[in-house]
């Protein structure tokens, strides 16, 4: 297809490595924050082609895998009342909550239906007038901005079935904490289709406050290596700086009408992330003139806070403390067909992405 | 789910397209790009287009790796 097998190009992708490899003059670590680059780097078997001094870490980027047990448990109680309908993207209906999950209330008969947008979800609800629909709004910047423009479809619409029970998140908070927790780290492959949305300026504060470097990658092989070089580059010129590599789809102030939509219908509020807790300002919620969609006020449903398997070590591994195969569970009581932790149940989560690409040390 | 896959623009009825990925056809709301029509290309995220991608700026990035692997020896910095 136009725009993916030039960046597939054997040739291409062999220099580039060859350049890494002379560019390469001691130890990096470079974080990777989407799971979609954690998916890629995998599948494309980016790591083999590197020297064995660069070290990619997995970060906090897969929407799935930072989703609480506790925003679950609340689906998963959702889904149990009469006259609801969940709309949800299938990435969820596997992850565990702490005692369910929604596909097992699916299977005991809840009215659990998988949609690729919310827009499909806001169809549901007007072809079932008599039902509540609650669409689970998960993902970052990237995601926020459709159920944004679904909330205000519903509202022009005078939709009064359509609930948002929104677990959105935003990425800086994070990348900040990362830093803050201290792991150490000579930059970041920043995620590419947030930043279509945000622009790359909203990384600016990484090589401002911590002097690390930022490129913003692309997806394909080839830019994924350009990338690593480009952040090689950085840390060798000791010049933190933020670049874009996917320059065909990321600007330095990104989509406006996408953030338009954003800051029209959400607000900023504190979040719970799995595996780090609470970070301030890391969320978003429904503003108040949209809290007619709100499931959090419409309907609210009180659970009991669980904690996860005390085994399962998906947190360290969103917090790039540790990897997979350190994990006692992996491969063994935990995989994709039955995942105890979140980070096995997503394409992008880094567990999943393991078990699929990369062999057993 | 963070994944947004290129995408061209079959049909555009008011603000929803039928895009092609290599000949699958999805529905993308286009509230959020401006200016498409018939035979540009997007970038599809969870139902809708996030970004036009223009075609220079395709050829751009295409354009800069393959002049860097022209490069026999690169300089380190």
């Amino acid at each position: 297809m136009k725009y993916i097998e030039e960046y597939r190009d054997r040739d291409l992708i062999m220099k580039l490595a060859d350049h890494i490899r002379q560019s390469a003059v001691g130890r990096y670590s470079f974080m990777e924050v989407c799971g979609g680059h954690t998916s890629a780097i995998h599948r494309f078997g980016i790591p083999s082609l590197l020297p064995p001094g660069i070290d990619l870490i997995s970060g906090p980027g897969c929407p799935v895998c930072v989703t609480s047990a506790d925003f679950i448990d609340r689906a998963v109680s959702y889904s149990k009342k009469e006259n609801v309908i969940i709309a949800t993207f299938g990435d969820l209906i596997r992850v565990p909550g702490s005692s369910s999950s929604l596909e097992k209330e699916r299977s005991k008969g809840a009215d659990i239906r998988i949609v690729f947008s919310g827009l499909e979800a806001l169809n549901i609800a007007r072809s079932n007038p008599e039902k509540i629909i609650i669409f689970p709004g998960i993902g970052f910047e990237t995601t926020a901005p459709g159920t944004a423009v679904t909330i205000k479809q519903a509202k022009e619409a005078g939709l009064n079935n359509f609930l948002v029970l929104s677990a959105h998140k935003v990425m800086p908070p994070v990348m900040d904490a990362i830093v803050r927790e201290g792991i150490r780290l000579n930059g970041f492959i920043c995620p590419g289709h947030v930043a279509t949305i945000t622009g790359s300026g909203v990384f600016g504060f990484l090589p401002e406050k911590y002097d690390l470097g930022c490129v913003i990658a692309g997806f394909e092989p080839s830019d994924l290596l350009q990338s690593i070089l480009m952040l090689l580059r950085q840390v060798n010129r000791k010049s933190p700086v933020v670049e874009i590599q996917y320059t065909r789809a990321v600007t330095l102030t990104g989509n406006a009408i996408a953030q338009r939509h954003l800051s029209d219908v959400f607000e900023f509020t504190d979040a719970e992330w799995r595996g780090f807790g609470t970070i301030p300002d890391s969320g978003l919620r429904l503003k108040k003139e949209f809290e007619n969609f709100d499931a959090a006020k419409r309907l609210p449903v009180t659970i009991s806070h669980h904690n996860d398997n005390p085994s399962c070590i998906c947190g360290d591994i969103l917090r790039g403390l540790k990897k997979p195969y350190d994990c006692s569970l992996f491969r063994k009581a935990c995989t994709p067909e039955n995942p105890v932790g979140a980070c096995m149940v997503s394409a992008e989560g880094t567990c999943n992405s393991f078990f699929k690409y990369v062999p057993d040390e | 789910m963070c994944l947004s896959v290129p995408a061209q623009i079959i049909k555009i009825e008011g603000q929803m397209a039928d895009v092609s990925i290599g000949g699958a056809l999805f529905k993308a709301g286009l509230q959020m790009v401006e200016n498409v029509r018939v035979g540009d290309y997007i970038l599809l995220h969870a139902g809708f287009a996030i970004q036009k991608i223009s075609e220079e700026d395709a050829l751009e990035t295409i354009k800069l790796l393959k002049e860097m692997n022209d490069l026999e020896n690169i300089q380190l910095p």
